[in-house]
């Protein structure tokens, strides 16, 4: 298991490094100069040239990489163009509040994922699954962000029950686990569950029915095992992928939540993206996005080692 | 009827005569890399020092359990994968040379593989699939079908039904005539049937074997037939080649090899076949086990740790291929004079 | 849907589709595609939704001509009708504008931003990731560990993230879809390719003596496009959604273009004086996407046609 472990790890790196190209690019892709945000239209010549020789934009490409590579790694993500302060500091605030959206998120929709799932695989072709297919075809289609301003409309706008946006009630841009707070999270949670439900609900059910139609289910029963017996079986082997695909399911939402963080304006990591692009803060994009797309590539790994660990069938060479 | 127009002279192809071989292999060797772990590089001796001849208008049949190298033998003879080593030579003349390069080669000699089903193109049509040979070869569209519906007749599949069909919706022995006839469209000489009626239906299986026959017969053909099931190769084979881990065990016409079998693999093979005679049947099982893992050959006899007759010599020296008669030759020294093997018979007065 | 016609075409490659002269007695069978056409039709879903997205597409292409008002035309005095209004039918947005001619001309957009990413990276991805499959060895590591890359980066985060650094813009939300496609695509089109290779029928071909390129046109292309062309109509829906998700952000179209996610990013402020209103235009993303959805899974459901 270490060895995967280790393995798995080289593999990981070339890719990880290639992210880390991406992003350190993705500045450069921008028109003009990243400085011409920031300075003022009327600047001189001389304080261009100050400004960049201080930001080091004036040596070649390679050099700047390897700078700024050697920062990163120091945990040093330079400094906010808008803010002045440092944008690992920015981007740590915000992902915590991410984090917490993207799991209670992943939470209800694993939860009713897995559930919808079991049913249309227990009963195939039945209403139930039919419900269940539409749920997930639903769940896939559908502009989340426009969801979200339709729950936002129903539930805030007419009924007044939930809070439209915002964290919590005090506009500190800190969520906290206490009830005022949870009525704060409840409409953009769902929103975002949306997705993962469609997803998980449709690879659970085809699992299970997959399952349940192999011989070895038949010899089970035939060998008079309960219902209830079956059932753990099933979920024994339905479960490492399951896992796997809600894994995954908490670094897209982290990654992809930048439309329903505008939406609800959560100030979380896809909030500070969208300010970010329309203040041309571009060491803020780029600290985002460069921590967004690590956290990912971890996550991808760690989903990886723990689903060969969980599942006997794969081997560990 | 010859369906397929052919040079006047039947011979004007045939450059060395009827006594040159049209196939000649020798020190054949292919070696697959394997990567594990951080050990060192290892291989599978997949084929490992082979050499046969092929004569002329004959049916070489070649034997073995799987994993003995037969399918990597013939995807070598065909150029589908590269030889480490070893020549082969068509008709006196190396393939892969300037006299005779693989496309050449390759009108000369055709291949009908195992899966009737992934030998075709999904997506083409019968006809189609037959056609695409000549035509990449310069044959005009309307004669290349014209070509394919003569063969599809001469298969015993009616053009007017079968032409247009797709590979689905026929079935296995059907598809595998449509294969001999894509093998025989570039009018070869030499045809390998690697396991190609293994997956039919023992009645289809007659039929496809008698309809190889005539084929053969008619078109004046040499095969290269290559499958686990004795019985068959006892019926199609004029001489029966049998591999064992990479190498040839033994080499001889059928009657000699099948009747007489030299190499204790050929005899533990052929006893290990389900007989009809109850008399007959053996009791004990004389080939236990599977083949031992080809990346660790065992030194010396590679047949030595699940042989009746191993000797302590058997671990430590490989046994040549040499003839115990005219024609027939055994790889093991239990065989031959003077190896050391306490049933090796006495040493012939040297001529 | 024309593109399973070119397909098959490409499948029955040359003269070798055109028997001469063939005598009528020869059993026509009807190919792949004809069966997989002859499977869609009976789907009654598939059908719904295809002919949902065909009057969409008639919409866009018409709506210049068939807009029952101004569609830019606005009037302060008669903002935010509510839908049933006798003049405007779907109400008025925030500026006094027809709701219907706005989002009719709004196809246009939408559906050209959600579409052309689609088909840009189904050519890109499909060259790249069938190059990598049939050439193997290197070409293929160096081209996939590349893929890899872009498989690190969340879809959405991807898109936003370059529109972000490109700026906003129609052509810079096309070009930064596309980036986010292409890697998908080639990387299905990769495995389909290396399934296909390993198959006997090319080692056939190559025994026939045909050429790379011609085993490439005849024997491969026929049987990975349709499998790519499937899953790449599985993305028209995300692409959709995507696509208008940057102009809701304010990155893609600009005012006053009207285009679905656009339209809804303005008319956000108007969901406590019209709620219904400001979430049309959201509905007609939602239903254009369903319809690819389901479109998209009749049309693989139609070719699983077990050989």
């Amino acid at each position: 298991m270490f060895l995967y472990i280790l393995k798995r790890l080289v593999t990981v790196t070339p890719v990880a490094f290639g992210v880390s190209v991406v992003c350190f690019l993705l500045v450069h892709l921008a028109p003009g100069d990243p400085l011409s945000a920031v300075l003022p239209a009327d600047a001189t010549q001389a304080t261009i040239d100050e400004m960049r020789a201080a930001y080091g934009f004036d040596k070649p490409l390679p050099v700047q990489y390897a700078i700024w590579l050697w920062h990163v790694l120091h945990g040093d993500l330079g400094v906010s163009i808008a803010t002045g302060r440092p944008v690992a500091q920015e981007v740590g605030r915000a992902v915590v509040n991410s984090l917490i959206l993207a799991s209670v998120a992943t939470l209800i929709g694993f939860t009713f994922g897995v559930f919808f799932g079991f049913v249309a695989g227990y009963r195939r072709n039945s209403i139930l699954d039919r419900v269940a297919s539409a749920l997930s075809v639903f769940g896939v289609s559908v502009p989340h962000y426009w969801l979200g301003m339709v729950l936002v409309i129903v539930f805030s706008a007419t009924l007044g029950w939930l809070p439209p946006t915002g964290a919590g009630p005090d506009g500190s841009g800190n969520w906290r686990p206490d009830f005022e707070h949870l009525r704060y999270i409840i409409l953009p949670a769902i929103t975002m569950a949306v997705i993962p439900m469609g997803i998980i609900a449709r690879t659970v059910r085809a699992l299970v029915a997959d399952i349940l139609s192999q011989d070895f289910v038949e010899a089970l029963r035939a060998k008079g095992l309960s219902e209830w017996g079956v059932f753990k079986h099933v979920v024994r082997n339905a479960a490492p992928t399951a896992l796997a695909i809600m894994g995954l399911q908490l670094g897209y939402l982290l990654g992809g939540s930048i439309l329903i963080e505008t939406v609800f304006a959560w100030p979380g990591t896809g909030f500070l993206l969208n300010a970010a692009i329309f203040q041309r803060d571009l060491p803020l994009l780029q600290g985002s996005i460069l921590v967004l797309a690590m956290f990912f590539v971890a996550l991808n790994l760690v989903v990886d080692v723990m689903q060969t660990a969980l599942d006997p069938r794969i081997e560990r060479a | 009827m010859s369906v397929i127009p052919s040079s006047p002279d039947p011979f004007a192809a045939d450059r060395g005569g009827p006594a040159q071989p049209l196939l000649s292999v020798s020190g054949l060797v292919k070696h697959f890399p394997v990567r594990k772990g951080t050990g060192p590089k290892r291989v599978v001796r997949a084929v490992d020092g082979v050499d046969f001849d092929v004569l002329k208008g004959e049916t070489l049949g070649i034997v073995g359990e799987s994993g003995c190298g037969k399918s990597t033998t013939a995807k070598l003879l065909m150029g589908l994968i590269e030889r480490d080593t070893g020549d082969m030579l068509y008709d006196g003349q190396a393939i892969g040379g300037r006299a005779m390069p693989w496309r050449s080669y390759r009108r000369q000699a055709q291949m009908v593989f195992q899966d009737s089903y992934a030998s075709l193109n999904p997506r083409m049509t019968v006809e189609q699939s037959i056609a695409f040979g000549p035509k990449v070869n310069g044959v005009p569209g309307r004669q290349a079908v014209e070509r394919a519906r003569a063969l599809l007749a001469r298969v015993g599949l009616e053009p007017k039904r079968f032409a247009g069909r797709y590979p689905h919706e026929i079935s296995g022995g059907q598809r595998q005539r449509v294969n001999i006839a894509r093998a025989l469209a570039l009018e070869p000489r030499l045809v390998l049937l690697d396991e190609a009626v293994s997956a039919l239906d023992k009645s289809v299986e007659a039929q496809v074997l008698n309809l190889l026959l005539d084929l053969k017969a008619e078109f004046g053909l040499t095969y290269i037939f290559i499958s686990h099931d004795l019985n068959v190769v006892r019926f199609i084979s004029d001489r029966v080649m049998v591999m064992y881990l990479g190498r040839v065990a033994e080499i001889g016409p059928s009657d000699s090899v099948l009747a007489a079998p030299g190499h204790p693999y050929t005899q533990a093979l052929l006893a290990s076949m389900p007989s009809l005679d109850p008399d007959n049947r053996t009791q004990k099982a004389l080939l236990a086990g599977d083949p031992p893992n080809p990346i660790d050959p065992p030194g010396g006899c590679r047949f030595h740790p699940r042989c009746a007759l191993a000797e302590g010599v058997c671990g430590q020296v490989e046994p040549p291929l040499d003839p115990v008669m005219t024609l027939h030759r055994v790889a093991c020294l239990a065989r031959q004079p003077g190896s050391g093997h306490s049933a090796a018979p006495a040493q012939v007065l040297a001529a | 849907m024309t593109a399973p016609l070119t397909a098959a075409s490409v499948a029955l490659d040359g003269n070798l589709a055109a028997p001469p002269d063939a005598p009528e007695a020869f059993v026509a069978s009807r190919g792949f595609w004809g069966h997989v056409g002859h499977r869609l039709v009976r789907d009654p879903v598939a059908m719904t939704a295809g002919a949902v997205i065909l009057i969409v597409v008639a919409i866009a292409v018409l709506s210049p001509w068939i807009t029952p008002m101004d569609p830019y035309k606005g009037s302060m005095l008669r903002r935010l009708k509510p839908v049933g209004d006798a003049t405007y039918w779907l109400g008025s947005d925030e500026l006094g504008r027809d709701m219907i001619s706005r989002l009719m001309l709004g196809s246009r957009l939408s559906l050209f931003m959600g579409v052309t990413p689609v088909l840009i990276a189904f050519v890109i991805g499909s060259s790249i990731g069938i190059l990598a499959g049939y050439v193997g060895g290197w070409t293929n590591t160096i081209l996939m560990r590349t893929i890899d890359v872009f498989f690190a980066f969340p879809s959405v985060l991807l898109a936003i993230a370059l529109s972000g650094a490109l700026g906003a813009g129609i052509f810079n939300s096309i070009v930064s879809l596309t980036c986010v496609f292409v890697p998908q695509i080639a990387r299905v089109a990769e495995s389909v390719t290396t399934g296909i290779r390993k198959r006997d029928y090319i080692d056939a071909a190559k025994l026939s003596g045909a050429s790379a390129l011609t085993i490439m046109r005849v024997q491969v292309l026929g049987n990975v496009v349709g499998p790519i062309f499937v899953y790449s109509t599985s993305l028209i829906s995300v692409s959709m959604i995507l696509a208008s998700g940057l102009s809701f952000l304010g990155l893609g179209v600009r005012p006053p273009e009207p285009e679905w996610g656009l339209m809804l990013n303005t008319l956000r402020t108007a969901i406590y004086v019209n709620p219904v209103v400001a979430a049309l235009p959201g509905l007609a993303i939602f239903i254009v996407s369903i319809s690819f959805n389901l479109f998209s899974d009749g049309l693989r459901n139609a070719m699983e046609i077990r050989q």
